[in-house]
């Protein structure tokens, strides 16, 4: 794959994302931003806010404080479904299947293509089309599955494919993914990080939430590691071990960690550090913007 | 339709793949079919072991004592689909039936008053029921046991207790009367039939429903109205009840305050029966309608058998069980 070019405006853009539920504050001026067509980990220990700010991305909580960018302009997501109009899709961890219903009734559960009988007044759900448009999505990810199926009958890895479908099947854009992994086998993550290669080859953007620094470096292009609501270090892979990033997830900072033989530059380490708890824009990613001038 | 051999390969999962595929395949069809099969069976035997039971009086008979239940088992389909259930429908049929019988002689012959007003009531119980499900998040089983006592109270007080009789003669058509050579009941239930047939097996609502009793949480996530379906299904129950009082009222040609009590039981077998599930999200309308005849023919037949009526109680229990054990089977 090749690098977005540096002139295009990132897909999405959160800006200075604050928000509090009570006394806790789950966010305290985040900002991230997504190119087209990239492959996004947000890493981070438990309560650091990753599902919280996916949660603001994807409509169901409004920020307290800053903005959301779409393709460079600003924007809003009142709700869930204002969020997925804009072609933002959540893939949840659970998948949100229902077990009792086949493939192509879950992949347009909520979103079924309707047909008029007898005028508009009487509409019937369009079968054929939800048949063949779960072909066309599955072909697309590379896993047949009969669209008849009952879920309840498919396995772990499937059952994602369904769910990252259902995605597809409405032109996402962005396809967010939240704790992919747990709900797998380990044999089935070596096939979920062919799909999100898949997903990159047909240029859509993926943000996956994850615990586990091999995954994120598998797939990722970038990441960024949250602690404690704030945003502590923003890299693209190869430029600091995992290591590195372990120490960075649980203490926030580089400034203590010792090299145990890495072989990352002393000056690039540098640079991804800092002595606050401020937001670093570490190795500042060439081309993207960032929230330093909020 | 449910499926047919042949395309029985293709919906097996893994599991099924490595148990051996005839032992499946009969298990599955024994599963689909085991109802209808059991249904011939007892339709045989009671032809040849009762008397009178082919006549096409007795069939007509079996069809309209069966269309009353019939109604209200058409809207507990819909109910226990979400994994909910109705216990109110027998004193639906109660306070509905009582509603209609009050006002059908008042207004001299002026049927569509009565007629609405009874539905109404059917809907305001339903309702009564849905918000306590919904907005009290109380369990569909104790929401719709006060709906039950609630209503039974209402149809007992609103008449003191007494009986009310002799209906107008419109009203008491919807009992008796009869188009062409099919008994007006048995139309309404065929229609009723249809319509939720139609709605649950080819309309989104009707998918939603099925999605809300398999997975509530993921239909939440997917943008489904969760509140909006269960909602609806309660009316649907309510209405379909109401509808249930009115015939048996006009059958009847007047309104006891106690009518309908026990229904409820009877209404549940006859749709568990049909397959679909105490657990929710599994069930069909035309399943729901087979049980609701097996139900009724089997009472028919020991009725013209002489059979005594406490036998009755326990064959009716035999094939629940059955019915239960076979639904293990099916093929979905
Ligand atoms: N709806 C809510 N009400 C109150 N507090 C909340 C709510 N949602 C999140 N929080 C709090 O916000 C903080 C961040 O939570 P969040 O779920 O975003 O963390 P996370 O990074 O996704 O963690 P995990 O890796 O455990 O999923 C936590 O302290 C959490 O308790
Ligand atoms: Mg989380």
């Amino acid at each position: 794959m090749t690098d977005a070019p540096p002139a295009t405006a990132p897909l999405v853009a959160l800006k200075d994302i604050h928000k509090t539920f009570g006394a806790v504050s789950a966010l305290r001026g985040v900002s991230i931003d997504v190119m087209p067509g990239e492959t996004f980990a947000l890493l981070g220990d438990n309560a650091a806010g990753k599902s919280t700010l996916m949660k603001v991305l994807t409509g169901v909580y409004q920020p307290d404080r800053g903005s959301i960018e779409l393709d460079g302009k600003r924007t809003e997501f009142p709700t869930p479904s204002a969020s997925r109009d804009q072609g933002v899709e959540m893939v949840y961890q659970d998948f949100a299947l229902a077990d009792n219903l086949d493939v192509r009734t879950n992949i347009f559960l909520g979103r079924e293509p309707q047909k008029n009988i007898l005028g508009p007044l009487l509409r019937i759900i369009d079968r054929k089309k939800m048949e063949s448009e779960t072909k066309r999505v599955l072909e697309r990810l590379d896993i047949p599955i009969n669209p008849r199926l009952k879920v309840k009958r498919l396995s772990g890895g499937q059952r994602q494919a369904v769910a990252i479908g259902r995605a597809l099947a409405f032109d996402a854009r962005l396809i967010i993914m939240d704790e992919p992994t747990a709900n797998l086998s380990v044999a089935k993550v070596d096939k979920l990080i062919e799909v999100t290669q898949r997903l990159k080859d047909l240029g859509i953007a993926v943000i996956i939430i994850t615990h586990r620094l091999d995954e994120a470096f598998a797939v990722a292009d970038r990441f960024a590691v949250m602690r404690q609501g704030q945003v502590v270090g923003r890299f693209r892979v190869g430029e600091v071990s995992e290591a590195q990033v372990a120490h960075l997830i649980s203490h926030g900072t580089l400034d203590d960690y010792v090299d145990t033989g890495s072989g990352i530059p002393e000056e690039r380490r540098k640079i991804g550090s800092t002595s606050s708890m401020e937001t670093v824009d570490a190795l500042a990613v060439r081309g993207t913007t960032n929230g330093s001038d909020l | 339709m449910s499926i047919t051999m042949d395309n029985l390969k293709t919906k097996l999962g893994p599991a099924e793949l490595k148990e051996g595929l005839t032992a499946t395949k009969v298990k599955r069809f024994i599963g689909d079919y085991g109802i209808i099969i059991l249904f011939v069976v007892i339709l045989v035997f009671l032809a040849a072991a009762a008397p009178n039971f082919l006549t096409l009086n007795n069939i007509v008979n079996v069809v309209r004592q069966s269309s009353i239940i019939g109604l209200i088992a058409l809207g507990m389909t819909f109910i226990m689909i979400t994994a909910g259930i109705d216990l109110s429908v027998g004193s639906v049929v109660g306070l509905a039936g009582m509603t209609f019988a009050l006002l059908a002689p008042a207004s001299g012959g002026a049927f569509w008053l009565p007629l609405i007003a009874g539905l109404g009531v059917g809907l305001l119980v339903g309702f009564l029921s849905a918000a306590m499900v919904v907005w009290g998040a109380i369990l569909p089983f104790l929401a719709t046991l006060a709906t039950m006592a609630i209503a039974r109270t209402a149809a007992l007080v609103i008449t003191d207790g007494q009986v009310v009789s002799g209906l107008s003669g419109p009203a008491e058509w919807l009992g008796s009367g009869f188009i062409g050579p099919v008994p007006v009941p048995v139309i309404i239930f065929l229609v009723a039939a249809i319509i939720c047939e139609f709605v649950l097996s080819r309309t989104k609502f009707g998918s939603h429903v099925y999605a809300v009793g398999g997975n509530e949480e993921s239909a939440k996530k997917v943008g489904i109205s969760t509140s909006r379906v269960l909602f609806t299904v309660y009316l649907i129950g309510g209405v379909t009840a109401a509808l249930g009082g009115l015939v048996l009222t006009a059958r009847l040609d007047g309104a006891a305050p106690v009518a309908g009590t026990g229904y409820e039981l009877q209404v549940i077998a006859a749709v568990v029966i049909g397959g679909t599930s105490l657990f929710g999200g599994v069930g069909t309308i035309r399943g729901t309608v087979i049980g609701v005849l097996l139900l009724g023919v089997v009472m028919n037949g020991m009725n013209l058998m002489g059979v005594s009526s406490y036998f009755q109680q326990g064959v009716q229990g035999v094939i629940l069980v059955l019915a239960v054990l076979l639904n293990r089977w099916k093929s979905d």
